[in-house]
């Protein structure tokens, strides 16, 4: 670990003071400290802002709010969320372990960092660690790696599960920074890794999230989160579906879908949504849509078999969230 | 009441859920700095410069150590029970050259943890490097000899045989290489004192360990002492002596302070062994009644270049069935890699793996029932050796775990049995292992006040020997098993084998309980020459003992406790070595035997396995401890799950680097994977085996497991995959 100094910030504008003159927020470390230790991280202070009022969950009339520093596990017992967003309990339940879920907060969760093995490790070739050093994945080790979103630069996926449901879901980011409250869809906060991978979320310097707000909609009580994996549990996803739908008198009114494990970030399923609008709720339209999803993808040596699986989680979840509620 | 046969609970189970067992990592020594170990980031090539500038003057740096100012070392000759017999260790800081991916370049002794660690990122090591080979298929292989020639074995004229055999399966099978994996990682504490070496180090085998260090270091071997009371899991990597613990012993002569060296995960993947990459090509030729008249099993497996592991990978086709036609052989295919080593049933379950799955293809091929298959082809003596089995409970195995299994409700045809979408499939598969027995000593001494101590130099990587041992000795001594305190672990207690190859009840147990009867009977002497006991003057042949007394058993009413006699003439001690009774050992063949049975279920559309119950019937003998044994085979049974769905190494084909090196990435099995596991264990006596009647559970165990389940994944699919780890994207 590469030494640094610790500062823990009483509130809000000091944290942001502080991160604008250089420091790094830090909730409950379970990206940041594994990546110091392999010293692939270096911050040089680290601003521990769990004193900060932001833990609260909280319905409003349009919606869910969700505080950044609220814990993974917080979120997934919370009534509210149950009631109203039980993608986000299915989602939260999926990720990571629960002695994790207990330390790691939403913020966190949603800038977490890429699990691509070379990423983690100093002596291999990583863009992202190291820009233009060039890409260790692609010519080797890629089972894990993305299909979509993909560039000569860069293959990693994103692994976050909450994100692809906020994604899903329509969710929006509140951001304070220097010049004050900002917000924009979560899906907005990820950049696709093109020439430039270690740039991956469209923060400025010092900004802070400082909650997430989950719209409701009349899709959120048919929604399902499917990962698939080769372990039952604490295992990030080979692929993953999250799908909510709107059904009416047996037809499809409206259809929110995000996939991950297959892309460089949460991946929104924008033709399969327009597609699906106005199709009957069934097993032929899951399957006519299915290919949609892959429009674009670029196998790697490792994990053609993702094209495959990703169309056929597509068609289970859809199937699963038609059925739900 | 015997104590032998009970499942008493584990006698260090305290010690260890309340932290109070101490682990090699945690005996931290006064003034202790502490190790980080800087390793090759180059497949192979050579060490052209190493810059330790920066990282010298880093904050409690003590010392950086490289091939550039190691002390040159003695490295003696030296093989254990354990090391390849063909080939020279690793010799490490001794020369400039590379020869795998994650070598030991360089260590750096600080302060604390943190400061080695921030150093050892700051050293700049600069390679000539050139690509390693790492293929192990279309390569030339060489031929696997030292311990395992039995590799080599042939009856009748099989490849004949095959080609007129009226009905035959022909099939490679391929199996990852697997790391072990276990939670503790490895860990040596070394202190100097003079010329004297103490080591803490994670070892099953901590007399070895003592003998190989001494020589490495050209020391007389009394002065190394080596001491590992617990391990927390191994699977064979902790059996031999690896470069760290050199290291750790070169780093605290260095800076003349005990120094302390934990590997990291990654590390664990360097050069720790691993179980070796293997394919095996297996064809049968039986006739159309499903008698084998032919089996041809031709292995290869992947060593280093600098050593020739060999493990028994193609030995058991030789004695697992009948047939007159068998050949045989094992070829190595050198790799720029570090060298393989045991893991949990080294060679018998990948070999049982291939064959038990070309057994599964025979039984289609013959539209017959697998567990018929077998039972058809069950031998009457090991065709082999040409001489009986000293038990084989083979038929028994099968027939109680498929009863307990419900296998008569299977429907033969492929994708036919279904739970809503799920598809079920029921798969068996044979297991065995060897009833290995090795010299042992053991030494144990009664006292006036406190326990009877036994002791010995074993180890328990998780088994249970702590609490058998235990029960050993009470039942040896007559004593409850309260007041015995066995101990192990120390390279300065009587010498015992490795603790591996699934031996350390035979033959530790087996010494136990000679130094238990032996220091019983210096007891009884004591106590009939001495005109102040009750027994005095009874004839020995008389004495019996029970619940910590000797008593004449014509008239139990004379009576003394072994405390009583042991305060009047001081502690009373005896130290035995049991050895295997050789020629029993050339008049029968020794071996476990066992079936498993398993159901997954596989979702046709994603390829997801999960298992969800398995049953393993076993034939081992005695059992000593239900409890422990049971547990041994479920943990086998885990253990599978992970050989045959998630473990593999991967190496990157341009370097060798093992890139998924992290608990994260490389797959074991989690609770949500193990469901329903059933251990039974037929009864078995053996009389030849050795004086216990036992033959091991640990590593019988693991065979057996991932071809049941790979031959189940064929009965729900319809689909046979042949190469382990089975996944997701084999399925689909
Ligand atoms: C073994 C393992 C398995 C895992 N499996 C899964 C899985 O299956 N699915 C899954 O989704 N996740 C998984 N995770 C990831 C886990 O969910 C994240 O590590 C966690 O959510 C991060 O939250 P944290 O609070 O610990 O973040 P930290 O480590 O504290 O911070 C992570 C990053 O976010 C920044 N940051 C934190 N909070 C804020 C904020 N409010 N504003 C701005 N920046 C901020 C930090 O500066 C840092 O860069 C796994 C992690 C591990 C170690
Ligand atoms: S995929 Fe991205 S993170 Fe992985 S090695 Fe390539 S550049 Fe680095």
């Amino acid at each position: 670990m590469t030494p640094f100094a610790y500062h823990a910030s009483p509130d809000e504008q000091d944290a942001i003071a502080s991160a604008v003159a250089g420091g790094r927020y830090i909730a409950g470390g379970t990206t940041l400290i594994d990546l110091m230790r392999e010293e692939v991280e270096e911050p040089k202070r680290l601003i521990d802002i769990n004193q900060l009022p932001l833990h609260d969950i909280r319905e409003t009339a349009d919606g869910l709010v969700i505080g950044a520093l609220a814990r993974m596990a917080e979120v997934a017992a919370h009534p509210a969320v149950a009631r109203m967003q039980p993608l986000l309990v299915e989602t939260l339940l999926e990720g990571a372990s629960p002695q994790l879920r207990n330390m790691a907060s939403i913020g966190g969760n949603l800038l977490q960092r890429v699990r691509c093995p070379y990423f983690r490790t100093l002596d291999a070739a990583c863009n992202k660690r190291r820009p233009g050093s060039g890409c260790a994945a692609i010519g080797g080790i890629n089972h894990n790696h993305a299909i979509l979103g993909t560039s000569d630069h860069c293959v990693a996926t994103h692994p976050s599960d909450l994100a692809v449901s906020l994604v899903a879901l329509g969710a929006v980011v509140r951001i304070r920074g220097p010049q004050g409250l900002r917000e924009f869809p979560v899906e907005a906060l990820y950049r696709l890794p093109g020439d430039t991978p270690h740039l991956e979320h469209t923060l400025s310097p010092g900004e802070l999230i400082v909650e997430v707000f989950v719209p409701y909609g009349p899709y959120a009580q048919r929604a399902r989160y499917l990962k698939v994996r080769d372990r039952a549990s604490y295992e990030f996803a080979l692929v993953s579906i999250a799908a909510a739908l709107e059904i009416d008198a047996g037809v499809v009114r409206q259809a929110r879908l995000a996939a991950g494990g297959v892309a460089t970030r949460p991946w929104r399923l924008a033709a399969c949504e327009a597609a699906l609008v106005g199709q009957p709720a069934s097993q032929a339209t899951w399957r006519k849509v299915a290919p949609l999803s892959v429009a674009g993808a670029r196998p790697l040596s490792g994990n053609g078999f993702k094209i495959e699986l990703l169309q056929r989680t597509l068609v289970r979840t859809l199937e699963l969230a038609g059925e739900a509620a | 009441m015997n104590a032998i046969g009970r499942p008493l609970p584990r006698v260090e189970g305290a010690a260890k859920v309340t932290g109070a067992a101490r682990y090699a990592g945690e005996f931290d020594q006064p003034g202790q700095a502490h190790a980080v170990i800087v390793s090759a980031t180059v497949g192979l090539g050579r060490i052209a410069a190493i810059d330790v500038a920066t990282a010298q003057t880093l904050p409690g740096v003590l010392a950086v150590i490289s091939h550039l100012n190691a002390p040159k070392l003695a490295y003696s000759p030296h093989k254990g029970f354990i090391d390849p017999a063909h080939g020279e260790r690793l010799h490490v800081f001794q020369d400039d050259q590379i020869r795998f991916f994650g070598q030991p370049v360089a260590v750096v002794i600080a302060d604390t943890l943190d400061q080695a660690e921030h150093a050892a990122a700051a050293i700049h090591v600069d390679y000539a490097a050139r690509t390693p080979e790492l293929r192990i298929e279309g390569v030339e292989t060489l031929p696997a000899g030292g311990s395992h020639a039995s590799a080599y074995k042939a009856r009748g004229d099989a490849d004949a045989a095959l080609s007129q055999a009226p009905v035959k399966v022909d099939a490679v099978y391929r199996i990852a290489r697997e790391n072990h994996n276990p939670m503790e990682p490895h860990a040596t504490i070394a202190a100097w004192d003079g010329d004297r070496l103490h080591l803490w180090s994670k070892s099953q085998f901590v007399t070895n360990e003592q003998v190989e260090i001494a020589a490495v270091f050209g020391l007389p071997a009394d002065h190394v002492h080596v001491t590992c009371p617990f391990i927390g899991g191994a699977f064979g990597t902790a059996l031999r002596t690896w470069p760290h613990v050199t290291i750790a012993a070169i780093g605290a002569r260095h800076v003349n302070r005990a120094v302390k060296l934990v590997l990291t995960r990654r590390q664990m993947f360097y050069t720790t062994g691993h179980r070796p990459r293997s394919m095996q090509r297996v064809a049968l030729g039986a006739g159309t009644d499903g008698k084998l008249s032919a089996i041809v099993h031709e292995g290869t497996a992947e060593t280093s270049r600098y050593e020739q592991f060999v493990e028994a990978l193609t030995t058991i086709t030789s004695y697992l069935y009948s047939c007159p036609n068998v050949r045989s052989s094992h070829g190595l295919a050198p790799t720029d890699t570090s060298t393989p080593t045991y893991m949990r049933a080294p060679g018998e379950a990948s070999g049982v793996f291939a064959v038990e799955c070309a057994m599964d293809e025979l039984a289609g091929a013959l539209n017959m029932d697998p567990v018929s298959l077998r039972l058809l082809n069950e031998p009457s003596i090991d065709e082999g050796e040409n001489r009986p089995f000293s038990s084989r409970s083979l038929k028994d195995c099968i027939e109680q775990g498929a009863a307990r299994f419900g296998w008569s409700r299977r429907d033969p045809r492929p994708r036919a049995m279904r739970d809503g979408r799920l598809l079920i499939g029921w798969g068996m598969a044979t297991a065995t292992y060897p009833a290995f027995h090795a010299p042992a000593g053991a030494r144990a001494c009664l006292h006036g006040n406190g326990p009877a101590e036994v002791e010995a130099a074993a180890s328990d990587m998780g088994p249970g020997t702590y609490t058998s041992m235990t029960q050993v000795a009470a039942d040896a001594l007559g004593l409850p098993p309260e007041h015995v305190l066995f101990q192990l672990g120390r390279s300065d207690f009587p010498r015992t084998p490795p603790h591996g190859g699934s031996m350390t009840m035979a033959s530790v147990g087996s010494a136990v309980q000679a130094a238990c009867l032996a220091v019983r009977a210096k007891a009884v002497q004591a106590a009939i020459a001495d005109a102040r006991s009750p027994l005095f003057g009874a004839a020995a042949a008389d004495i019996d003992a029970a619940d910590g007394s000797l008593f004449v058993k014509s008239e139990p009413a004379r009576r003394e406790t072994y405390a009583t006699i042991a305060a009047r003439h001081g502690s009373i001690e005896a130290e035995a070595t049991c050895s295997p009774d050789e020629d029993a050992r050339k008049r029968f063949s020794m071996h476990s035997f066992g079936a498993v049975f398993t159901e997954v279920a596989v979702d046709p559309d994603l390829g997801i396995v999960r298992v969800r119950r398995a049953v393993g019937a076993y034939g081992c003998g005695r059992v000593i401890n239900p409890r422990l044994a049971r547990s041994q085979c479920t943990g086998g049974m885990v253990g599978g799950i992970g050989m045959a769905l998630m473990e593999q190494t991967l190496l990157d084909p341009r370097d060798g680097r093992p890139v998924n090196a992290s608990m994260a990435d490389y797959l074991v099995p989690v609770n949500l994977d193990v469901n329903e596991l059933d251990a039974i264990f037929v009864e078995e006596d053996d009389p030849h085996v050795n004086a216990l009647g036992v033959k091991g559970v640990g590593e019988i165990a693991l065979t057996g497991i991932a071809p049941a389940i790979a031959n189940a994944v064929y009965h729900a699919t319809g689909k046979r995959v042949r190469a382990l780890p089975i996944r997701i994207e084999d399925l689909i």
